[in-house]
């Protein structure tokens, strides 16, 4: 499954490592940040809940990058 | 300016003024300390705050990190020397108008880009109890009847039920031309209706419709990553690190070697360098020039009527040695014309007319050709029609015997004939076991074929090459008229698949193979070449599907168009690289040589990055139309 959020970061660079954590978080098959969009893609491993996955998303993309938010 | 922004520019005001009042003010010692620290914290507490969140989330390595050390390091540096806190709060004050400044840049490209791709209809107009009531597009269902002001945007396909007007389909399909549609015309939603009121019954849900499709594909279009910007998120991540050793390195190694040299370890000029070396350093101007032109690109591409899915497929477009097209509906217009016809007894009108009467309860799309070459109604008494499959047609026509259809139903009923040395597609008719003549039909070419072929070799494209499920000889005479330099033919879909898979083979290392086609069967080959273009919005949908380019209208033109773009978006790709990896190395060399302040180091991050947005912002504003 695939969804898309909206998300709001300033930097590019910063985008480069939300994308990273995202990848990096269980339950997630594959994240995609769009920094000019800024949107964020997130494609979830099958049997994954939504609601866990993203909680765990977010708070992996904070740790990185304090002035984030994505917007579920 | 957002929220943010507004607030960051009161604190860089405040922290500005109070510097300078204060640096009026003499103090000495901790006092002067003191009263520097507010206007510092002032400008500084956020980057301080995340440089902490950081080092306790192991993130160090970021801009925040660097700006935090570097400029802590200066004010120890002043404290221990001459009190000049003037420069920790200068790099801080500096680095922030940099940042707004550049936030401000990005933002505003952002939103061009994005107001460049705004084709969203807002509303569509349904009629409800004889009232026209305004209704969000996705609440209308297939088989509506939306009302259309002009003005507005189509908000749905749909066809016309009533009025007339003139539609711009410009957003669409770049062509800046009108178009007139009457009742019974298809229109696609995305386009703006500019002279009449017209009534849609609409044939699509707002989701499938075409301006959602064109919307979904270019913003998700970056998701595809190319390799500059796979290149380039990997450098930075190295990059970082590598700076702060090398910083840290600067620190150790030269005080200790010129204190063994010199007695003298000169550790207050290194530190300064270091740090120095640290404001340099930051890598955003890479990390956002680069996406930020791939992305224009996809954006200023799709104006003029090129949808492209990925910024990937932009650098291999940029690279293609050799097109490859499918004939029929790419380079030939799919539709049959009579071109000549040769009778050898009776009048030419008399053979159509013949062959009109045999062809006549067919729907084939010679048989319309001969039709409409024919242009009359027929007045003799044609019985007994069957069909010969793959052949043609025999039937009694005033009582005689006549058979139409290709060479080999000639030759199966044995009738001797001349032979069309033409070499396109031929009807021969024969009566009666006698030969009567042969009428020529050929595929017309598009207007443009010809000159989009001539123009991309001279865009440096090696190979054009057609393949085509046609006869051989229908296929060498079109390969013949457009210059190309090979072509197969008689090429099932599965074997077009396995001819692209040679041509990709031998393909030069470093190139791509393009293939333009628009039919269901092209499928298979746009998915396996290298770039996959379709032709035409209106074309199947497993095409579009498949393909990795999309050009909006059937116009050969326009992959001249979609070639030059990408190459000029490559051309400024690596402009940026080169432009930004070269000043900011440039910038550590003077850096570690002593030649280089920290204004100069702010400039090196902050300059570099804006004067890279604005030029990758060029992406946007080519016009390669090529639309007289």
């Amino acid at each position: 499954m695939k969804k898309t959020y909206k998300i709001e970061v300033d930097c590019a660079n910063c985008a480069n490592k939300m994308e990273e954590a995202a990848k990096k978080t269980s339950g997630v098959k594959d994240a995609v940040v769009n920094f000019i969009m800024q949107k964020m893609i997130i494609e979830f491993s099958e049997n994954a809940s939504e609601k866990n996955v993203m909680k765990d998303v977010i708070s992996a993309c904070k740790k990185v990058e304090r002035d984030c938010e994505i917007y579920i | 300016m957002t929220k943010k922004q507004k607030k960051v520019l009161k604190r860089i005001i405040i922290s500005a003024i109070l510097t300078v009042i204060f640096s009026l003010i003499p103090s000495k010692g901790i006092v002067r300390l003191c009263i520097f620290l507010i206007p510092y914290f002032i400008i500084g507490y956020d980057i301080l705050k995340k440089a902490f969140y950081g080092i306790r989330s192991r993130q160090i390595f970021d801009e925040n990190f660097l700006m935090a050390t570097a400029t802590i390091g200066a004010i120890i540096l002043a404290l221990t020397s001459n009190g000049d806190y003037l420069e920790a709060i200068a790099v801080m004050l500096f680095y922030q108008i940099g940042e707004l400044f550049q936030s401000c840049a990005v933002g505003k490209s952002r939103k061009s880009i994005a107001q460049l791709m705004d084709i969203r209809p807002d509303y569509a107009n349904i009629e409800e109890n004889g009232e026209i009531v305004r209704t969000s597009p996705e609440t209308v269902t297939p088989g509506s009847i939306i009302i259309v002001n002009p003005g507005e945007k189509i908000p749905l396909d749909g066809i016309v039920e009533g009025g007339h007007s003139a539609v711009d389909t410009s957003a669409l399909t770049g062509e800046s031309l009108p178009e007139n549609v009457f009742a019974g015309s298809e229109v696609l939603s995305g386009s703006i209706n500019l002279s009449g009121v017209i009534k849609i019954k609409t044939t699509k849900n707002f989701g499938d419709s075409t301006v959602s499709k064109i919307l979904d594909l270019v913003e998700n279009a970056s998701s595809l990553k190319s390799k500059s910007e796979a290149f380039i998120s990997r450098f930075a991540k190295i990059y970082t690190p590598i700076v702060c050793f090398c910083a840290l390195a600067l620190i150790i190694f030269p005080p200790f070697l010129s204190f063994l040299i010199t007695k003298n370890a000169n550790f207050t000029t290194w530190l300064y360098r270091a740090l120095t070396f640290l404001v340099v350093s930051c890598p955003c101007a890479l990390v956002i020039s680069i996406p930020l032109t791939f992305f224009a690109s996809i954006g200023g591409m799709s104006r003029i009527g090129i949808l492209v899915k990925g910024s990937n497929y932009i650098e291999a477009l940029s690279k293609t040695d050799c097109a490859v097209f499918d004939k029929t509906g790419t380079l030939t217009s799919g539709t049959f014309k009579v071109r000549s016809i040769k009778s050898f007894s009776g009048t030419e009108n008399e053979l159509l007319h013949l062959a009109v009467c045999a062809e006549k309860a067919s729907s084939h799309p010679i048989a319309e050709s001969l039709k409409e070459a024919f242009g009359g109604a027929i007045s003799k008494n044609v019985t007994d029609i069957t069909e010969i499959s793959g052949k043609g047609v025999e039937a009694k026509i005033d009582g005689k015997n006549v058979l139409v259809g290709n060479a080999s139903l000639l030759e199966e009923r044995n009738i001797k004939f001349t032979k069309n040395p033409d070499g396109e597609t031929t009807v021969y008719v024969g009566e009666d076991g006698k030969f009567l003549g042969y009428i020529t039909i050929s595929d017309a070419l598009k207007p443009t074929s010809k000159e989009a072929m001539l123009s991309l070799k001279k865009l440096g494209v090696s190979k054009t090459i057609m393949l085509t499920g046609d006869s051989a000889l229908s296929a060498s005479a079109v390969a013949k008229e457009l210059e190309l330099d090979d072509f197969f033919a008689k090429l099932l879909p599965q074997d077009k698949v396995f001819t692209l898979e040679k041509l990709i083979e031998n393909k030069k290392k470093g190139t791509s193979v393009c293939f333009v086609g628009d039919g269901i069967n092209d499928a298979p080959v746009l998915a396996r070449a290298d770039v996959g273009v379709a032709m035409g919005m209106k074309g199947s949908d497993s095409a579009i599907e498949s393909a990795d380019v999309i050009l909006m209208d059937d116009d050969p033109l326009k992959l001249v168009s979609a070639i030059r773009f990408s190459k000029k978006c490559l051309t400024i790709v690596r402009e940026n690289c080169i432009f930004a990896i070269g000043i900011k190395l440039l910038c550590l060399l003077f850096t570690a040589l002593g030649n280089a302040n920290m204004w100069l180091a702010i400039f090196a991050d902050v300059g570099v990055m804006v004067i890279a947005v604005l030029n990758a912002m060029r992406a946007l504003s080519f016009n390669f139309s090529l639309k007289k």
